[in-house]
């Protein structure tokens, strides 16, 4: 009973939609890129950046990916450019720029 | 048994009138009867008229409304003679068992002209002379099962005997009491009917 | 094969309940249904059952509760009347649009107000559109076989939709009758084990229950879920015929009461089923070809077999006990009616209201009726087509 999203559209017919609109699957929000959405961008100085890690647990979307301990460039097929990131670092190390 | 024998059970909350239909219905099962024993509920209080019901019959049961003509009607407390129309729709040729100190003549007055038989015993009394306590409900079911005949007094007192050793499992010295309360209620409604 | 026995109808609910043996239980207390989770809790304290019961602390709970149970891969079910049922509301529409197979026993009552305790359908026809699959009981015998059904009904993988079972409260539900019980054995084999392909606590196969529909995927959520309620149809069937082999007792969506060559037909539901039964006996021995048919399955409704059944009698009487303040009748002549119209079924047709707030029905009563159709149909009388019966 597996979900395929990507089989899925507005313009499915009530045949190819699951029962209960249920989703049999995990992580399927990787396959929408409502970074499309992003008026704004995050842009990171990695010289200010100290790793220390405040801002990638607050991002609502998953847009900053750590990995070995370090956060990387943010995902922004995803980052929908709220800014809480920018709000979090006590570095200033993030900073918004107009546009995508 | 042949055919079906409705009853109806006036009594005050409290006093036990629902477990009572519920115990004869028990009994009347036993014999192979197809039964119905139900309460007609309202606002549960203590004391407040109250009436329950007994369908016993040979065969299936299918209607599902109170009794309005009785071939018998208990009585568990003669208060309810000025409170409730306990002779309503009773059957000319049917029975009235009333718990009451007055005899059957004198307690006639209070029945609206009802012209069947009365038959009255003090329920009361027996109760507290057995169990110490005044539950009408274990003398007024005796009485059921003696004037229905439903089942005979032996294979009763022995049912009930069971019955009670599984109730009472925890207090057995009351069984004894209850026991008592069965044969001196069954006996003096069986002379009452041989009389008449 | 059959256990004799005699019982009220809560006491037969919560005997069937501990024979499914069911994973979860959440309940709140509400009259007169109280006594199935109390006699489901006993069970459970005296190690006869293992089904973990949820004290909660309302109705909402309940069916929140129950629906998450569901979700999470549980064989869950709950237990409510009135009141309480109202408060499920929300819930109730969440568990059939989730597509959560759990069963509710539900003990019809009425609705306020006025405030009142006893039987009526108003909660049960209140609920009618819910998404719910709905059995009702004309007795204790039938509240017991219907809750054994329901959770093989609901599980089919046709279905996945919320089963109500539901009885008269009172009437039945405290009412002591005789009852041939099953098996704990045969009961266990028939409803079987239950291991849903997909649920929420299942490791490593993560899914998303209940999810944000837009505009564009709603309507179509909807079609599937009333297709579920259509397909239900004969799954409900062919559970009936399976649960017939283990119980000699047959069910349909209904069950015809001497129709077969019936003039007049009283078509109703519930516990008054058999008192309009025996109404039917007494005109028969009248010479008076009357029939009864008692609707058990009311949700799927059965239009189209129910036209069928009412073809060939003159004149139908359909008795609903709610009212629905439409000013056109309650939810059986509405929809009974829509479905002889709709065989271009031309036969007179009047809807009674009866039993509100706990009204006796009486045998005589049913006559009333009876015998009002057949002065109708000999005799020309004009009768109004929505009217009450019993009324001061």
């Amino acid at each position: 009973m597996r979900t395929d999203v990507s089989k899925i559209n507005e313009r499915s017919s009530h045949t190819g939609l699951t029962e209960g609109l249920m989703v049999f699957a995990g992580g399927t929000a990787e396959q929408f890129p409502t970074g499309e959405w992003r008026t704004m961008t995050p842009v990171i100085d990695w010289v200010k950046c100290k790793q220390c890690l405040l801002c990638a647990p607050v991002c609502p979307d998953s847009s900053i990916p750590v990995e070995d301990g370090k956060r990387g460039e943010f995902d922004l097929d995803h980052c929908k450019g709220c800014g809480i990131c920018v709000k979090s670092c006590p570095f200033d190390a993030i900073v918004m720029k107009e546009g995508r | 048994m042949e055919g079906t024998i409705e009853i109806r059970w006036h009594g005050r909350g409290g006093q036990g009138a629902k477990t009572a239909a519920l115990l004869l219905a028990d009994v009347a099962f036993k014999t192979g009867a197809y039964v119905q024993g139900f309460p007609e509920y309202g606002p549960e209080r203590m004391g407040a008229p109250i009436t329950a019901y007994n369908r016993l019959s040979d065969h299936l049961i299918r209607i599902h409304s109170n009794i309005y003509d009785p071939d018998l009607v208990m009585v568990l407390d003669e208060t309810l003679l000025f409170a409730v129309d306990v002779t309503a729709g009773l059957k000319t040729e049917g029975t009235i068992v009333i718990n009451t100190k007055q005899t059957a003549d004198e307690v006639r007055g209070s029945l609206n002209g009802y012209e069947g038989k009365v038959l009255a015993f003090d329920a009361c009394k027996i109760s507290i002379d057995t169990l110490g306590k005044n539950f009408p409900n274990s003398p007024m079911l005796a009485a059921a099962v003696a004037v229905t005949g439903v089942m005979d007094r032996y294979r009763f007192l022995e049912e009930m005997k069971a019955s009670y050793q599984h109730k009472f499992a925890r207090k057995p010295e009351v069984i004894e009491g209850n026991m008592k309360a069965l044969e001196i209620s069954y006996d003096t409604i069986a002379k009452l009917m041989e009389q008449r | 094969m059959s256990i004799r026995d005699r019982m009220s109808g809560n006491e037969a609910v919560s005997y069937a309940i501990r024979q499914v043996n069911p994973d979860v239980f959440p309940a709140f207390p509400i009259t007169p249904s109280t006594e199935i989770p109390q006699m489901v809790s006993a069970y459970i304290s005296n190690g006869e059952m293992d089904t973990e019961f949820i004290p909660v602390e309302s109705e909402h709970s309940s069916m929140s509760a129950t629906i998450g149970a569901a979700a999470a891969g549980a064989r869950a079910m709950t237990a409510t009347s009135s009141a309480g049922l109202a408060l499920m509301w929300e819930e109730l529409l969440l568990a059939a649009s989730n597509r959560m197979p759990c069963v509710l026993a539900l003990v019809n009552r009425t609705l306020s107000g006025p405030i009142n305790i006893n039987c009526d359908h108003s909660d049960g026809m209140g609920a009618r559109d819910t998404g719910w699959i709905q059995i009702y009981a004309e007795n204790n015998q039938e509240a017991y076989d219907n809750y054994l059904q329901a959770f093989p009904i609901a599980e089919d993988e046709r279905v996945h939709l919320p089963v109500m079972i539901c009885q008269d409260g009172f009437i039945t539900s405290h009412a002591v009758e005789n009852i041939e019980l099953l098996d704990d054995a045969v009961v266990r084999d028939f409803v079987g084990e239950y291991h849903p392909e997909e649920y929420l606590l299942n490791p490593g196969k993560p899914i998303a229950v209940g999810p944000y529909a837009v505009s564009n995927y709603g309507m179509e959520a909807r079609k599937n879920q009333a297709i579920a309620m259509e397909r239900s149809a004969e799954v409900i069937l062919g559970v009936a015929k399976r649960f017939e082999k283990i119980s000699g007792r047959s069910y349909g969506f209904f069950e015809e009461y001497r129709t077969g060559d019936a003039d007049v037909v009283m078509v109703i539901m519930g516990s008054a089923a058999g008192t309009a039964k025996a109404a039917c006996d007494m005109l028969r021995g009248r010479g008076r070809k009357a029939g009864v048919l008692k609707l058990r399955v009311f949700r799927p409704f059965p239009g189209r077999e129910i036209a069928e059944a009412l073809s060939h009698c003159r004149a139908v009487a359909i008795l609903d006990r709610t009212e629905s303040y439409n000013a056109n009748g309650g939810p059986l002549g509405c929809e009974i009616m829509a479905a002889m119209y709709k065989k271009k079924l031309r036969v007179e047709a009047t809807n009674y209201i009866y039993g509100l707030a706990g009204r006796d029905f009486t045998v005589e009563d049913a006559a009333a009726v009876f015998e009002e159709q057949f002065d109708c149909i000999e005799n020309g009388k004009e009768l109004e087509q929505y009217r009450y019966i019993g009324l001061r």
